[in-house]
């Protein structure tokens, strides 16, 4: 959570001089800084989630040679898990939370002739986006464990494009069903990783 | 403020009885020390510290090798089983005082944006005599920071005279310092608390009822803080008047004053545990020769044995330390003794052993956790709550706050568990924080503002 918090910092950092430095009335330079600003922090999201996994495999390295067994107590594949959910829930709450401080009081969504269902789809996108995070963390560092640079370029990729997708907002055909396929199959992409099967679902499914 | 970790890990120990004896012979290790000086409303801090005479772990003194340089290689592996022993241990402790930080902040915050009367400006405190509604930037900066050295100023005059008195043994002088300011804090404030939340929600109360509730929680609270109680109504007891005390200061401190004093008191921290003529030290090191338990009431500690105060090892302090004794032979990581119900505990025990090994107990094993001093909850919690009540960004900047303050804590207990000494606790996560909060309030929020207004993510 924290290295994504600096991630954001960072390129926000970023942004921000680029739009102080830039004409504030010229329209399309400012949406095209925006997305140059959210692109680049996608970019910057991924590059922590690696500083993140090296500063984990350090640790996880003082962690085997302390223990008297020679196996750490947590495993790559859990911290993994843990690295995601982390960045999920930061990313996911810096989305939501001002929405939901402000739905607490009262107003009428969309008035200004805005999508009525703003607050819905907010909600789903962050849904959305946190379980993608969860994924890709997992995906991202079971690339980097076993050097398969192709997954890191995957998740990479597919970063980008959820990002991307949401540009089609208000259109939230165009943004929300391709996450929610991207997330399944980084759902089922990742379930295989950890060492799932479609027996295991089978028999999870049937209660054996 | 400083952290310290009190690291008696024989209940691992399967040998008890040679642990303990041998514990009490290896030379006491520097202790960490939490201090803070949490108390009146602005008053002196004064600080605590709390002691610890006992061993890094049971292993190193098992086979004596702090007494006589043995063998290195076996030396080597078991500072490597007791690195490992601090880490596991410190990945605990570290969980066991994110909840009791992440409480005070939470209770700060909801207070800070429900009940408008913290957040008003109704005069300022008499160590802050410099106002801030000055016309020109370059004077209000003067005055704030003139309000900054005048505060830092009476805390370390207050410091320094609570060594004094350390030094000189007036003990009984000490005491009723502290009690005096308990008594002020649960008392006084609880009740401006209680009138203003009331208030707020605009429900009715009389005043018999009123006089009835405040008198049972100060009442309950004193005797929790200063004498014996279940080890989790005392922690939530020092977590209400942590919290409370934050939201004084929230309250009464000028704007840019409150940010500039949390620096340079970092700062402080900073250079009286670690100079060698820091006041806080010099405290800890006193404590140390005389092998004394620091004063309860004023430290956070996340697993319990207290002896009260000073009081001589004698019988009272036995069955308690008979009680650790016992805890710890039973295996179990179970840091928190559940509660000084001492009785019944030792019933269900197994016979406890003779009375050397309990009186040397008293001596270490008093408390095994880490320790935070409350000071460290203010400050933090004032941090946070100075985030919520005033950056605009709202409730990103509070998040940010927290989680960088978090992570202060994590380093600050991980070089703890490093370098087994008194640590300042303030330094690492103030620094985060502040970095954090000015950052995420200028930088982050108009970009996280446009993204939502576009329905953006990122």
């Amino acid at each position: 959570a924290f290295f994504w918090l600096v991630s954001l910092l960072l390129s926000s950092l970023i942004w921000f001089i680029a739009v102080k430095a830039s004409d504030p009335n010229d329209e399309p330079l400012q949406k095209g800084l925006l997305i140059f600003g959210v692109m680049f922090s996608v970019l910057l999201q991924e590059a922590f989630r690696f500083l993140y996994y090296k500063l984990l495999r350090k640790a996880i390295e003082g962690l085997v040679a302390l223990s008297e067994d020679g196996c750490s107590p947590i495993s790559i594949q859990q911290m993994a898990y843990v690295a995601g959910v982390g960045f999920g829930l930061m990313s996911g709450a810096f989305s939501m939370i001002n929405l939901l401080a402000d739905a607490l009081g009262p107003g009428t969504v969309g008035i200004h002739g805005d999508s009525q269902l703003y607050f819905l789809t907010s909600a789903f996108m962050t849904m959305v986006l946190i379980f993608l995070h969860t994924f890709w963390g997992i995906l991202f560092f079971h690339g980097c464990e076993n050097r398969r640079w192709w997954e890191i370029m995957a998740v990479v990729v597919m970063h980008l494009a959820v990002s991307g997708s949401t540009f089609c907002n208000p259109l939230y055909v165009g943004s929300l069903v391709p996450s929610y396929l991207l997330m399944a199959v980084a759902a089922t992409w990742a379930y295989l990783l950890s060492g799932g099967s479609a027996q295991n679902v089978r028999r999870f499914l049937l209660c054996k | 403020m400083i952290t310290f970790m009190n690291n008696s890990d024989s209940e691992e120990e399967p040998c008890n009885e040679r642990t303990s004896l041998m514990s009490a012979e290896s030379p006491p290790v520097p202790s960490y020390q939490d201090g803070l000086p949490a108390s009146e409303a602005g008053e002196a801090q004064t600080h605590r510290k709390r002691q610890t005479g006992s061993s890094h772990s049971p292993n190193n003194a098992a086979d004596g090798n702090v007494s006589d340089s043995g063998v290195p290689v076996r030396e080597s592996a078991l500072e490597n089983e007791e690195e490992e022993l601090t880490l596991k241990y410190g990945a605990k402790h570290v969980i066991m005082l994110f909840v009791p930080v992440t409480l005070c902040m939470i209770v700060v915050v909801a207070t800070i944006k429900s009940v408008r009367f913290y957040t008003e400006k109704n005069g300022q405190l008499i160590y802050t005599p410099f106002s801030e509604d000055t016309p020109s930037v370059g004077q209000r900066l003067l005055n704030s920071v003139l309000n900054t050295i005048i505060m830092i100023s009476v805390i370390v005059v207050m410091t320094v005279f609570l060594v004094l008195l350390y030094k000189y043994r007036c003990y009984k002088f000490i005491h009723g310092w502290l009690i005096l300011s308990s008594l002020m804090l649960l008392f006084l404030f609880t009740y401006i608390y209680l009138g203003e939340v009331l208030k707020t929600y605009n429900v009715a109360m009389d005043y018999p009822t009123l006089i009835l509730v405040i008198w049972n929680f100060g009442a309950v609270g004193m005797i929790c803080i200063h004498w014996k109680g279940p080890l989790q109504l005392q922690q939530a007891y020092l977590i209400m008047i942590s919290a409370l005390m934050a939201l004084v200061f929230i309250k009464y401190l000028p704007e840019w004053s409150a940010w500039v004093i949390l620096g340079a008191i970092s700062i402080y921290d900073l250079m009286a545990v670690l100079c060698p003529k820091g006041p806080l030290r010099m405290l800890v090191e006193t404590a140390q020769e005389r092998n004394e338990p620091i004063f309860p009431a004023l430290i956070y500690s996340s697993a319990m044995m207290w002896t009260v105060g000073m009081a001589k090892p004698d019988t009272a302090a036995r069955a308690p330390s008979q009680q650790t004794w016992d805890t710890a032979e039973d295996g179990r990581e179970n840091h928190r003794s559940p509660s000084h119900s001492d009785s019944e505990i030792l019933e269900t025990r197994s016979p406890v052993p003779t009375h050397p090994i309990a009186s040397l107990e008293e001596l270490e094993e008093e408390e095994r956790g880490v320790k935070l001093g409350l000071g460290d909850f203010i400050f933090y919690s004032v941090l946070v709550g100075k985030a919520a009540a005033t950056a605009s960004g709202d409730w990103n900047t509070t998040l940010a706050c927290f989680v960088a303050i978090l992570i202060g804590l994590c380093l600050t207990l991980l070089l703890l568990a490093v370098f087994k000494k008194a640590l300042p606790a303030l330094p690492i996560s103030i620094t985060f924080g502040l970095v954090f909060y000015f950052s995420t309030d200028n930088l982050v929020r108009p970009f996280m503002d446009t993204l939502a207004s576009h329905q953006l993510y990122i």
